[in-house]
């Protein structure tokens, strides 16, 4: 299993029956192929869709349905379409259960950056913003670290933020962290890593939890 | 009621160099590619385009970027069109990033003729920085104003002759928002039936906001 599949499997435990969720561009997108079979959830894409399905199996596809990144897409029975007005008053009014979306950078104290490098990446923040700030819980799903392991949970963002104090939880390949009012609390690391190794590629103090649990 | 059915080649008259367009679209899917065709052959050119994102490569908003016809782009997202990150950085194209859910509020108060909106989306970011912060029952929100354009250029899959508006699937998105709040609004259509020929129920689009409207809508690759 590949670092983006280890993620986005543990991401899909987060999820509990009857969910709003809505999942960003990349490997966020990635966990609706590990949702548990007991459990139903619904996709809310910010385009237009409640009720989103996979990506069309075989070439035919219907070119007037497509995900938020552009690319064909399949709806489930009972699904809607609206316009993007509507779109964001279900994502800024606190109708969505669960946002997943990925970061450049987290912080301690929640805020993440995850929309633009100056004078490098400026890919917009598209819907990020107003869904991290309506969502009812907030998860970011990354890598720990980038290239060369520079830490990307740090006690201060050095990026554009995104939104501040938005984050609920961190899910990495190595850890799963809860951003709570004392800090960033380590609830849980892979198997193949230890509290050392995941304290020591991030670049913010890490609480440990009582019940810390070893293995995803 | 007026004839509303024109050529694209009229509709591109309607359009003047350096006039401010609503484009509709998600990444092309709802874009009115027919019109955007149209304006490139005009030589349109210092576009302000107000839309949700540049478009992609080869496609919609991305094509009229591509031969230099839009000086500046207030959008949300410019991710799958590398061209406009590109002119961006070299100081080429104006852009300006706006929230989706607060860019669409702006447009739709700019139809609604309301005098803007105040939205927690973007306190403490770089967003805020200039704008007016206002507490509602203790609570902080941004006001975000009104936009509204010359010409709002929409797509649709069915239009009636009155200009009444039926949208598939996602191709909706920004189009009923757009046709608001612009003095000329154009829908190009890929279908267009006799009045009557849409379920009232099914309208999104009401042909009241329908200025003109433009037949053989179809997607480019």
């Amino acid at each position: 299993m590949s670092i983006k599949e280890i993620i986005a499997k543990r991401v899909a435990q987060e999820l509990q029956d009857g969910d709003v969720v809505n999942l960003g561009i990349g490997l966020p997108t990635m966990v609706s192929d590990y949702v548990s079979e007991e459990i139903t959830i619904y996709l809310q894409s910010e385009n237009g869709i409640l009720g989103m399905g996979p990506v069309p199996a075989g070439d035919s596809y219907d070119r007037n349905i497509v995900n938020a990144g552009g690319k064909p897409v399949t709806v489930e029975p009972g699904a809607c379409y609206f316009d993007s007005a509507a779109s964001f008053a279900i994502i800024r009014g606190g109708h969505v259960d669960m946002t997943v979306l990925g970061a450049l950078q987290v912080d301690q104290e929640g805020s993440l950056a995850s929309h633009i490098i100056p004078g490098k990446m400026v890919p917009g923040m598209g819907g990020a913003m107003d869904l991290v700030t309506g969502s009812k819980k907030v998860i970011i799903a990354m890598t720990h670290t980038a290239k060369e392991n520079a830490p990307k949970i740090l006690e201060k963002i050095t990026l554009p933020a995104t939104a501040v104090g938005k984050v609920d939880k961190i899910i990495t390949e190595l850890a799963v962290i809860e951003v709570t009012n004392a800090g960033l609390l380590l609830k849980e690391i892979a198997a193949d890593t230890t509290v050392a190794e995941v304290q020591d590629l991030t670049a913010a103090k890490l609480l440990i939890a009582e019940d810390l649990k070893i293995g995803f | 009621m007026a004839n509303k059915l024109i050529t694209a080649d009229q509709a591109a008259d309607l359009v003047q160099d350096g006039m401010t367009l609503m484009i509709g679209g998600f990444m092309s899917n709802g874009t009115p590619e027919i019109l955007i065709s149209a304006l490139i052959e005009k030589g349109i050119k210092d576009l302000t385009v107000i839309a949700n994102d540049g478009g992609t490569t080869g496609t919609g908003i991305g094509r009229l970027i591509a031969v230099g016809a839009v000086r500046r782009l207030i959008a949300s997202h410019i991710g799958l069109n590398p061209l406009t990150g590109q002119l961006m950085n070299k100081g080429k194209m104006e852009v300006r990033l706006i929230p989706q859910g607060t860019l669409i509020e702006q447009i739709r108060a700019g139809g609604a003729g309301l005098g803007g909106v105040l939205t927690p989306t973007g306190l403490g970011t770089e967003i805020e920085v200039g704008k007016e912060i206002i507490e509602v029952d203790g609570k902080k929100y941004l006001l975000e104003k009104p936009l509204k354009a010359d010409v709002a250029l929409i797509r649709a899959s069915i239009a009636d002759e009155t200009g009444n508006i039926f949208y598939k699937a996602t191709t909706r998105n920004f189009n009923p928002l757009i046709a608001t709040a612009a003095s000329t609004v154009i829908a190009a259509a890929e279908e267009i039936v006799p009045a009557g020929g849409i379920e009232p129920e099914a309208i999104v689009t009401p042909g009241i906001f329908v200025d003109y409207l433009v037949g053989g809508e179809s997607y480019v690759d």
